[in-house]
């Protein structure tokens, strides 16, 4: 079936089989890939996006439930984010001044689900904190420093709106460039 | 020279790309023409493939291949990393691990795979295995460790009837600790389960095998915590390739706790079916794939006897216990309960006598390997629950008891190592001040008063102390090898100065959180005084770096960091000869700082950058030296390291229903110098999070058919973030005498000690509400703790 969708500002026009789901659109057709999957059963957080503003694991709805919405993907989230000029989201600045991550697995879903958080409670406590998180597993940081990410970002936060016009990277672009050297020019010839 | 990186609590260089989507995981990964694995598993942990059918998955549009146990009979199995005798001299049983179960053969745990369907998509993998017609013999199956050692339990392997992959004993001789044990005034006895827990890193193992024809290359992708360990596991002992012809890459990894060590069949499949097809082949687990097939971690049966004089000073510990290795020995499974746990059971006690009797049996279940601590938080365990426990019985207080039995403090270069019962010579340490400042950081007298007025109430307060040991910076290679270790152990590094003087830095550890991307960086940086920006780190992907062992055993400072160290000792050296010449000076002149050659003395210097383009550019040279300044070294170290500390638990029982609520975790560790505080802390709350999940959420649960019932996050309980306090830590810097940083390695601790104290912590509240109960079993849920008050 055919959906239409804006993700992180652009809207795309895909052709998506019925059983797809979010997730794998996003990763799989449009290399979003900062969206990871950690289970399946939608237990881990991992996944989290934004649909219409509201965060939800993209693994437990289908790519044509998102037919008409406007989906953030971590890739968007940053108010600037190019290779000359770099303006992050307070969340991404906590999580680094704070130390909230350490194999970036579950990082993308943390701050997507703490960013529809602060959206709600611009100043949670700790116990909010811990609660709003319930949904998202990290196996590295214990949490610790992950409460106190989000905590940093609550009293740094400047209307942190992720900035929706911005063409986000094509990981497409980097996939092939980055990812794939030797192997892949081969293949191309 | 002083530090300007060194011990700051440096950001994260590594942390933009995984902030704006842009870690790049194997499974993130996609190459053109690649197709999709997926497998077909036994549901059932023990029976037989009668017959095997794929024609109808063969004939699905989209499918590409269908490969059986059959197609890959005459491959190798996957390879075990170390050897532990029985203890009779029999050699130890290694039944082939097989990359799938071919007909005629049985599958030994649920998910043991009996094909590989390979697609253009994921979706018609997936969908095609469910047309392969597989017909099944059940058998018997049994999954508990003690139970397969009974007579008449189901076989795993049909040539091994008892069931035993070894058994080892080790200490002081077995009567010297009997009688040590009969002599006691007081003897302790504890009979317990440290149960079986998944690792459950966040990124699902993933791979992808990729044979160019061009080249007659392979390259693996691969999420694994050690790259080069597994182009030589597959190269040389499954697959039989010539190691020059692949290249294995381990990009962003997310996650590993030991659960990565292990050379899986699946890397070693998808490798393979690349060459029989000539395009790339994926695979990535999901997270019910990982439950059944991700190596696991503990599940240990023991009786633990820890006997006492009437002052209760240790005179003896006696252990038996049984190891689970499930149906297959993974790569670290005979090094974990023995070499890893049997050698730490000194602890930080003056012990006189010990011994422990092993026995490591196989299971109908996936293969048990290293789990952050591997061996050492069992060993723990024990101590520390038998020591707690004793104090209980013994009417006297549990970090009184510790203080007195304490080996005393020894610093390893005015005063040897301390030579412990169970082979190891500890190399520094210092234990008291670390429970001294736990108890100081809890407030000890207050917190018994507070415990004392809520005994009366429907909660109760209790407090659990561990003081623990670990052996980490694995290993010396001499000292492992004589242990059955089938590789070395030591780290390699490469330090390129570029022409202009920027670094490059190439290590054989593996970063999958751990942050080597800035720690390594900061000790380049400030060893040759130089930005850090002018640094980076390469590791990862064995076509760059020469050679590694990888990361596990919290070894990465101290061996991989040594490695580096060594090589800029060698362009520090080179570089001194080339700065006297340019200075027109000798070598013994001139001294070396702030990324400068300076004539001792003078004002006349010469800056590490000229130094190097001189070194590329040999138009003013020193007779006879070689151009270039670029430096490989191998650093084996001498010793483990030894970093100890105190972990202290504080909890409220709720009497009516038994919910146990951490209300504190205390952490006092002593990991030796640190070179990023934030990073150092950052893995000691992570550690703690696993050792208290062991504690109170996690474990497997098996039917009676040998089936993991709780094979998903719907059912295994991981620890979540309101299960967990803020926690509390402090350090104290004993350094490590035999490294050059004098590092012992951060990576485990927090796994290792957190178990023992949160259990005691519940075993003492359910005391002083006057239930004497001995043990619960982990983990400790509501449920298990009700009933063992009422």
């Amino acid at each position: 079936m055919q959906i239409q969708v804006t993700v992180n500002g652009k809207t795309r026009k895909s052709e998506v089989e019925d059983r797809t789901l979010l997730v794998h659109y996003l990763r799989d057709q449009l290399h979003l890939t900062g969206t990871h999957v950690g289970c399946d059963t939608s237990s881990c957080g991992a996944c989290t996006v934004h649909v219409d503003g509201v965060a939800v694991k993209s693994c437990t709805l289908l790519a044509a439930q998102a037919d008409g919405c406007a989906v953030t993907t971590i890739e968007g989230m940053a108010i600037q984010d190019s290779p000359t000029t770099s303006q992050l989201h307070p969340l991404q600045e906590g999580f680094k001044e704070c130390h909230g991550l350490q194999c970036g697995f579950c990082t993308p879903g943390m701050i997507m689900t703490a960013a529809d958080l602060l959206k709600h409670n611009p100043n949670p406590s700790e116990a909010e904190i811990r609660e709003a998180l319930e949904g998202n597993i990290c196996r590295c940081t214990g949490y610790h420093n992950i409460v106190k990410a989000i905590q940093w970002a609550a009293t740094h936060s400047t209307k942190p709106e992720p900035n929706q016009q911005e063409e986000p990277v094509v990981a497409d672009e980097h996939l092939f460039t980055n990812d794939v050297t030797t192997g892949e020019v081969v293949e191309t010839h | 020279m002083s530090n300007k990186f060194i011990g700051q609590s440096v950001k994260r260089l590594e942390d933009k790309r995984f902030l704006t989507g842009k870690g790049r995981y194997t499974d993130d990964i996609n190459l053109p023409g690649m197709l999709h694995a997926h497998f077909v598993r036994s549901p059932y942990a023990h029976a037989r493939v009668q017959s095997i059918d794929t024609t109808e998955a063969l004939a699905m549009e989209g499918v590409v291949a269908v490969f059986t146990g059959d197609d890959v009979k005459e491959l190798n199995g996957v390879p075990c990393g170390w050897q532990v005798n029985f203890r009779n001299g029999e050699t130890m049983r290694e039944p082939k691990h097989p990359m799938l179960i071919a007909t005629g053969d049985t599958a030994k745990h649920v998910g043991d795979p009996v094909a590989v369907i390979i697609a253009e998509t994921k979706s018609i993998a997936t969908d095609a295995a469910e047309a392969v017609m597989v017909e099944w013999e059940e058998l018997p199956a049994i999954a508990s460790p003690a139970d397969a050692l009974k007579p008449g339990a189901p076989k795993v392997h049909d040539q091994y009837p008892d069931n035993k992959a070894f058994d080892w004993t080790f200490g002081n001789p077995v009567e010297e600790v009997d009688a040590a044990i009969e002599s006691a005034a007081h003897v302790t006895t504890l009979e317990f389960v440290n149960q079986r827990v998944v690792p459950n890193a966040m990124e699902p193992r993933a791979y992808i095998g990729h044979y160019d024809t061009v080249s007659d290359k392979y390259t693996l992708y691969t999420s694994t915590q050690n790259p080069h360990l597994i182009r030589l596991l597959m190269c040389a002992f499954v697959l039989g390739i010539p190691e020059h012809k692949v290249r294995v890459v381990g990009p962003d990894v997310g996650g590993g706790f030991g659960s990565k060590i292990y050379h899986y069949t699946e890397e070693a499949l998808v490798t393979w079916a690349s060459k029989q097809l000539g395009q790339p082949v994926k695979w990535t687990s999901d997270r019910s794939e990982a439950f059944l097939m991700d190596a696991h971690g503990r599940d240990h049966v023991t009786k633990a006897e820890m006997g006492f004089d009437a002052d209760g000073n240790i005179t003896g510990l006696r252990i038996k216990t049984i190891a689970n290795m499930g149906a297959y020995l993974s790569t670290f499974a005979p090094a974990v309960p023995t070499y890893l746990h049997g050698t730490l059971l000194q602890g930080v006690y003056t012990t006189p006598k010990i011994n422990i009797d092993m026995t490591c049996v196989f299971t109908h279940t996936v293969a048990v390997d290293a789990y952050r601590g591997a061996g050492r938080p069992e060993a723990t365990y024990l101590l520390e629950r038998l020591i707690d426990l004793a104090a209980l019985e013994m009417g006297k207080d549990p970090a009184q008891l510790r203080f007195q039995n304490f080996i005393p403090p020894f610093d390893g270069v005015t005063q040897p190592g301390y030579q412990t019962q169970v082979a190891l010579q500890y190399d520094s340490g210092n234990y008291h001040p670390v429970l001294e400042k736990g108890l100081e950081m809890l407030g000890y007298d207050d917190f018994r008063q507070a415990q004392k007025e809520a005994a009366q109430s429907n909660k109760l307060l209790g407090v659990g102390i561990s003081t623990y040991i670990e052996a980490c910076g694995i290993a010396p290679s001499a000292v492992v090898g004589a242990l059955g270790a089938r590789a070395g152990l030591y780290e390699s590094a490469q330090v390129r100065v570029q022409p202009t003087g920027k670094v490059s830095v190439f290590t054989g550890s593996h970063s999958h959180g751990q942050g080597h991307e800035t720690t390594f960086v900061q000790v380049v940086a400030d060893k040759l005084g130089i930005p850090m920006e002018d640094v980076e780190l390469v590791h990862g992907d064995s076509d760059t770096v020469a050679f590694g062992m990888g990361t596990y055993g919290s070894r990465s400072l101290a061996v991989g960091g040594s490695a580096i160290m060594k090589s800029i000792d060698k362009v520090l050296e080179k570089g001194a000869k080339i700065a006297a010449h340019k200075l027109e000076c000798a070598e013994g002149d001139l001294e070396y700082g702030n990324g400068k050659w300076t004539v001792k003395g003078t004002d006349k210097s010469i800056g590490f950058g000229d130094v190097a383009l001189t070194a590329y550019v040999p138009h003013v040279y020193p007779a006879g030296l070689e151009p270039g300044l670029d430096f490989s070294s191998f650093y084996d170290p001498a010793n483990f390291t030894y970093p100890f500390g105190c972990h202290i638990a504080v909890v409220e029982v709720d009497k009516e229903t038994g919910k146990v609520t951490l209300k504190r975790m205390i952490a006092v560790d002593d990991v030796g110098n640190i070179i990023n505080p934030m990073i150092v802390e950052g893995q000691i709350h992570g550690g703690l999070a696993q050792g208290i999940g062991q504690a109170l959420l996690e474990g497997t649960i098996y039917d009676e058919n040998a089936q993991l019932t709780n094979g998903s996050y719907m059912d295994y309980c991981m620890p979540r973030a309101d299960d967990l306090p803020m926690f509390e830590t402090a350090n104290q810097t004993t350094p490590c005498p035999h490294n050059p940083l004098g590092v012992k390695g951060a990576g485990e601790a927090g796994a290792i000690g957190s178990t023992p104290a949160v259990v005691n912590a519940v075993i003492d509240a359910l005391w002083s509400g006057g239930h004497q109960v001995k043990d619960i079993l982990m983990p400790l849920t509501p449920e298990r703790v009700w009933r063992a008050m009422n």
